[in-house]
């Protein structure tokens, strides 16, 4: 999507970038424009929390265990004293890496796979689609968990722990959530390849990988755009659901999911414990898809606003 | 029709194949092997390990292996768990019932929920149902189960006292009282599934409900005079619906997801816990054997889905 120059000869008053009219779309879209702002919010407070709020994710209490909140712990403590906005201010990183990781490797994955099968007629298109399509009807959590339980022990070793787990995770989340964009891809490809900027390029005699990367991929990234920021809630939920199962990130590392599933047993003498990591992540899904859904709206063409 | 099915059973076949492929896939790259315990374990000696070995065929190459153990597995032969001590395929078929009811009863209930409102919604876009409508379903499908069944169990077991937050297989109650139990301890693991199912499933619904409604032919039976009821009823919803139900199995896989995180959290006695527990435990046949079966269930569902779309659309040919 460059910026076309020509028309702007004639009226340079009136040139508006294509991205400056989608932010403009997007503002409209006020739920939108809220999440945006509470996200920034949340994610700055996440990145720089910890500068500010000295209080380490393992420093122990005695004095307060299981306590609500109160000014020395603004959202209480757990079981052992640890105090709670630390670690979730901690584990908040971890999920965003997670969520932003992932939604990366789907991308990548998602756009090869669709890209090829887009241009490329005839048994490749068949048989990738085919994978995608039992892709899509694998039962996904299950494969996760069993990959998880299969793999866990080498790549800690491979890696260290934390890494280790972190990798792991990325890539089997990533690797189960490409599928719509290798299908949301290949659907932009069938129609824009059709389209006449595109045999001009071909005319002027641009070779497949340049009518590809240059023409066509810029056009179809809207509804890719859409998708990953939806992947990144997806994933977020996804690292948190493993988490809670208790396979997800060891102990000692305090991921949303992981502190929920800590909260479980001490539910009816805590609440807090259990309600402030699952609010964290709830505000963030809720606010990614909002945004997903503004950028929807402010990415299809078609839509009159 | 019935060449429709068994073509759809035929096509069904090789996705069936195909995820057996990648299950084998990955357990036979994972390192380590299942005897791997067996070689710490001082009462064994390595003659005996080696035998089993032999005799679970690990050393064959690996075409060999996975046809072995397809053919184990569509005979009904899926091995012993190691920790119960008893059959695979007993352990989970005295499971299975329980987590087809909850499945089942969730999604009667999201349907239950989601078309009258997505209809309503769509009926009138963009009025104030609408938007209330729209913005619970997004909520909706931003609270992860684990969520909302931690929040359910906050509100209506311990603040409340209403109803038990653990589900009991083994109910003492009988007659009437054991069916009120029942009743009592699926409410919040049926509300909690079929809540998430139908935020999604009522977005469906809108946006397919206000496809059909721009069509000529509504427009046509409302020239001829049809109230608007009948017009909703008979002419508009009827063939909305029917690209739901493909849309409803395609949502299946994340279904069985949040199956077993709601089982896992109200700790139903179902094979979604079953599994979990399997991996705590390094039960490798039952996590196998499981994730099988889940992955049965969806391409089942899925052909269900095709099944149902070609009786309800006349517009797709048998052939």
């Amino acid at each position: 999507m460059s910026t076309a120059s020509a028309p702007v000869l004639s009226k340079p008053s009136q040139s508006i970038s294509p991205w400056a009219e989608a932010w403009r779309r997007f503002k409209r879209h006020r739920l939108a424009f809220w999440s945006l702002w509470l996200l920034m919010a949340l994610v700055l407070a996440v990145l720089l929390g910890p500068v500010f709020y000295k209080v380490g994710i393992n420093d122990i209490d005695f004095q307060a265990r299981l306590a609500g909140p109160s000014w020395k712990h603004p959202l209480g403590t757990d079981d052992l004293g640890r105090d709670i906005l630390a670690r979730v201010l901690y584990g908040g990183r971890i999920s965003l890496a997670v969520g932003i990781s992932a939604m990366l490797m789907a991308i990548a994955v998602g756009v090869t796979i669709g890209a090829i099968a887009g241009i490329s007629r005839g048994w490749v298109d068949a048989a990738l689609m085919w994978v995608t399509d039992l892709f899509l009807s694998l039962p996904q959590l299950p494969l996760l968990l069993l990959l998880i339980f299969l793999f866990r022990e080498p790549l800690k070793q491979m890696f260290g722990l934390e890494l280790g787990i972190f990798i792991l995770i990325v890539a089997v989340i990533g690797g189960f959530r490409w599928m719509p964009v290798a299908r949301l891809v290949r659907a932009q490809f069938f129609s824009l390849r059709e389209k006449e900027f595109v045999e001009a390029a071909r005319a002027l005699g641009a070779s497949t990988p340049r009518t590809v990367v240059r023409h066509i991929l810029p056009n179809s990234l809207g509804p890719v755009i859409v998708a990953a920021t939806i992947d990144v809630a997806a994933a977020i939920i996804a690292e948190s659901t493993l988490s809670f199962l208790g396979l997800g990130f060891p102990p000692d590392i305090p991921t949303w999911g992981r502190i929920l599933f800590d909260a479980r047993d001490y539910m009816d003498l805590a609440m807090h414990w259990a309600l402030f990591p699952g609010l964290a992540i709830f505000i963030t899904v809720l606010t990614i898809n909002f945004i997903g859904d503004g950028l929807r709206d402010a990415l299809d063409p078609r839509r009159v606003l | 029709m019935f060449h429709y099915i068994v073509r759809r059973i035929l096509i069904a076949v090789p996705s069936l194949l195909g995820i057996s492929a990648i299950l084998f896939g990955v357990l036979a790259l994972a390192p380590g092997d299942p005897f791997e315990e067996l070689a710490q374990n001082p009462n064994v000696p390595p003659e005996v390990r080696l035998a089993l070995r032999a005799q679970f065929g690990l050393d064959d190459p690996i075409w060999q292996r996975y046809f072995h153990w397809l053919v184990n597995m569509l005979r009904g032969d899926w091995g012993f768990s190691f920790v119960s001590r008893i059959d695979v395929d007993t352990l989970i078929l005295g499971r299975l019932p329980v987590t087809i009811a909850v499945i089942g009863m969730a999604q009667v209930l999201a349907l239950l929920v989601a078309i009258p409102v997505g209809v309503l919604a769509a009926v009138r876009p963009y009025s104030w149902f609408d938007r209330i409508a729209s913005t619970f379903a997004f909520i909706g499908f931003s609270l992860p189960t684990f969520f909302t069944g931690v929040l359910f169990i906050l509100f209506f077991s311990i603040y409340l006292g209403w109803l038990p937050f653990v589900y009991r297989a083994d109910l003492s109650e009988t007659g009437w009282r054991w069916w009120w139990e029942q009743f009592r301890q699926s409410i919040m693991p049926i509300t909690v599934l079929g809540l998430f199912q139908a935020a999604s499933m009522m977005r469906y619904v809108r946006s397919s409900v206000l496809d059909v409604i721009r069509l000529d032919y509504v427009t046509t039976a409302r020239s001829k005079g049809l109230t608007e009821r009948v017009v909703i009823n008979k002419h508009v919803v009827r063939n909305a619906l029917i690209p739901v139900v493909t849309l409803i199995a395609l949502q299946m896989p994340a279904v069985f997801g949040g199956a077993i995180v709601t089982e896992q959290i109200f700790r139903i006695p179902g094979i979604g816990s079953l599994l979990i527990d399997a991996i705590l435990r390094n039960d490798t046949p039952v996590i196998m054997a499981v994730t099988f079966v889940f992955a049965c269930l969806v391409i089942l569902c899925n052909l269900l889905a095709d099944v149902l779309y070609g009786l309800l659309d006349p517009r797709i040919s048998y052939r």
